[in-house]
């Protein structure tokens, strides 16, 4: 209103001094002071974005290593065979694995005739696993049958939580998962250099299992690789098409007006909805399996369509009117000004959205669970109709485990997806640079 | 304001008939919705000369400029009435093919606007999709030829494949100029096309329309009275939706008839 008042009257603005001191330094602190809360606030994000990331790194780093065990395993011809004395598939499928490994581990720790006790406390070292270890080691070669093969076998949870620190050597040995004879065996195991941490790719390729050793993402990766698929084929030629129907040949009336209100508060619906909807259509009404990456991607595509509309609309409204009257103006028609000249000139824009929506579905777990993707799957899904689940599905899954191994892995999970995310965004910045021109 | 509206079209003062003319307009009205931004124009334009069109901005000699090639119907809330003919042709006629017609009447606008392409697909832009050449060395010749008509062949002929958007704004809005000749037209419509030019590169456009004037029907919509009088073989002033006063050039600016164009020519308004 001061401003006002000199600009009225030219009295008042003659009586009043330039660069009054005063006013000068109030203009100029109330600059600093709102630098200052910038900066503040910046800080705040910051230090929690460090804690967040601190707290899943410290906590999810080894759950990229996992011990395992060199052992020299001799596959005994007799465990293979069936009654005839031939080496079968059946027999190969039904033999006594678990037997072989504790034989070697036996011997590698030069224990001889242990009494059943002692089996049991032999056999808890090593992983459930091993049966499949040692069964694709023959079936790879089933000419090794009858010979003695080194071969690195995964070791218990337990192991690897006594060698990862986690297990507590001080605890008395009655509350201590191994006791001590456990304890010095492992420590004799870890002497020889038999027993050695190793980077954990079965944490990419193992599928779904109640022990964490042999428990990975490799069903997840795929499941979560489906829905961006899906995802990508749907939600985005639908998305553009829609958006550039709506910005360049809509007629701007009520009924463009409410498809726009809706497609604004589509993006505002509550993912879980988004669930209950791909159940009651997809599954319940069009009979599509539960559980498949089919299902989980549709979903998804719904859910992503509106921000795809919105950031494709918003690049399309940021084209410069005049390369529109330029196209036209030398007889273009609406769809070429479109197709030659706006689309490709709102591809950086429309990229970056396609990509956040992308990244948003890979992040999303509430509608999957509605559509039953928190299945306990062990094989690959081979195509988009098979059970699957997805990435943060198998975070959710993993948090609610009791085993110690899962709280690692749990964070290791959260990192790869993490990982995922951050690929992603990085190709949205690349592809907007790589396509931006200059008008 | 009552004395706008009680002004009929007919008291337009004409002072010179056009033989043959070109473009020819009857009764042309715009409206924006409810608002009616022309009233009843009726203007012969000559062929192969430069009409120029002057008058306060909001005037609506943009909007007429604009209904020559249709571009109004890029507007959805614009209605046009009344009717418009080149060469005898309703450009209004529902079998008319706006697209053909933008092909025959080019435009070039306030702001230079190349595309964010090479100079080359510039100029080559019109000609492929209207299907204007055979091979690629008649679009060699096409764009070299568009080039050279519009002065700028010897300033780019080495650099026919950088982006158009480099060019300086005079050289920009020549290469806007070639681009509008390369779909062949015959009537080249330019809307305020050196307000966003120094002088220099204004005197050089300026050049360019005594040239092409000699091929081409130029309709120009300018604010400089100086530019008018410098390029226009005939002026027409604009006035509030209304055209006032239609003449040669000389007589407009040396001899204003009505009272609203002489108080803008003599500059006591506007």
């Amino acid at each position: 209103m001061a401003t006002q008042d000199t600009i009225s009257s030219p009295a008042a603005a003659s009586s009043r001094q330039l660069n009054d001191p005063a006013l000068l330094r109030r203009r100029y602190s109330a600059e600093r002071r709102f630098q200052a809360y910038g900066l503040a606030a910046i800080m705040v994000a910051l230090f929690f974005l460090v804690v967040l990331f601190t707290s899943i790194i410290s906590q999810g780093w080894t759950a990229f290593l996992q011990s395992s065990i060199r052992l020299d395993v001799t596959l005994d011809k007799s465990e293979f065979t069936d009654a005839d004395g031939n080496v079968s598939d059946k027999a190969i499928r039904l033999a006594n694995y678990a037997k072989l490994g504790r034989d070697a581990l036996q011997n590698a720790l030069g224990i001889e005739k242990p009494g059943r006790p002692e089996k049991r406390k032999l056999k808890e070292l090593l992983s459930r696993g091993i049966d499949t270890q040692i069964r694709d080691v023959i079936e790879a070669d089933r000419s090794r049958i009858g010979q003695t093969v080194p071969i690195w076998l995964l070791a218990s949870d337990n192991v690897d939580a006594l060698l990862k620190g986690s297990i507590d050597r001080d605890v008395p040995e009655a509350r201590r998962q191994l006791d001590n004879r456990q304890v010095a065996w492992v420590d004799k195991l870890v002497e020889e250099g038999r027993l050695e941490k190793k980077f954990n790719w079965g944490l990419f390729t193992f599928g779904a299992s109640s022990q964490p050793e042999t428990a990975g993402l490799g069903v997840a990766i795929i499941g979560s690789f489906f829905m961006m698929l899906i995802v990508a084929l749907v939600a985005v030629p639908i998305g553009v098409a829609a958006a550039a129907y709506l910005e360049e040949f809509a007629p701007k009336n009520t009924l463009t007006d409410i498809i726009e209100v809706n497609i604004n508060n589509l993006a505002a619906v509550p993912s879980i909805v988004f669930g209950l909807l791909g159940l009651a259509i997809f599954i319940n009404f069009m009979g599509l399996p539960r559980s498949a990456s089919l299902v989980g991607g549709l979903v998804l595509s719904l859910m992503t369509l509106p921000t795809v509309i919105i950031a494709t609309r918003a690049a399309i409204r940021a084209v410069p009117p005049s390369i529109r009257e330029a196209a036209l103006g030398v007889g273009a028609s609406r769809m070429q000004a479109l197709f030659h000249h706006v689309l490709p000139l709102a591809l950086p824009g429309i990229l970056t959205g396609t990509i956040i929506g992308l990244v948003q579905a890979l992040g999303e777990t509430a509608p999957l669970l509605m559509i039953g993707l928190v299945a306990f799957v062990v094989d690959y899904p081979v195509t988009p109709m098979d059970p699957a689940t997805a990435l943060p599905v198998q975070i959710y899954m993993w948090a609610s485990s009791a085993e110690r191994g899962f709280v690692e892995r749990t964070m290791g999970a959260t990192l790869v997806l993490l990982l995922f995310l951050f690929v992603m965004n990085a190709a949205a910045v690349y592809l907007r640079r790589r396509f931006e021109r200059k008008w | 304001m009552d004395q706008q509206v009680a002004t009929p079209a007919s008291s337009a003062i004409i002072r010179s008939a056009v033989d043959d003319p070109k473009v020819t307009s009857k009764d042309v009205c715009v409206f924006y919705g409810e608002k009616q931004a022309l009233f009843d124009v009726n203007l012969d334009v000559p062929r192969n000369a430069v009409t120029a069109l002057i008058g306060p901005s909001g005037c609506g000699k943009s909007t007429y400029l604009r209904c020559i090639n249709r571009m109004n119907d890029t507007i959805p809330i614009a209605r046009v009435t009344g009717e418009i003919k080149i060469d005898g042709q309703d450009i209004y006629d529902p079998d008319l093919d706006v697209v053909e017609l933008r092909a025959r009447v080019g435009m070039v606008f306030q702001k230079p606007n190349p595309f964010p392409k090479s100079i080359f697909d510039n100029i080559a832009y019109g000609p492929r999709i209207h299907g204007l050449v055979r091979d690629k060395t008649d679009l060699d010749e096409l764009v070299s030829e568009s080039l050279e008509r519009a002065g700028l062949w010897n300033e780019v002929k080495d650099r026919l494949h950088e982006p158009g958007t480099g060019l300086s704004g005079g050289q920009q809005q020549r290469l806007c100029i070639a681009r509008a000749i390369a779909t062949k037209p015959d009537v080249i419509l330019m809307d305020e096309p050196c307000s966003a030019l120094d002088p220099i590169a204004t005197a050089k456009v300026e050049e360019l329309m005594l040239e092409l004037r000699q091929n081409y029907t130029i309709m120009i919509v300018t604010h400089s009275m100086a530019q008018a009088q410098r390029v226009a073989d005939k002026t027409a002033f604009f006035h509030i939706g209304y055209m006032v006063e239609y003449g040669d050039t000389k007589q407009i600016f040396e001899d204003p008839q009505d009272k609203r164009t002489q108080d803008y020519i003599f500059g006591r308004f506007g």
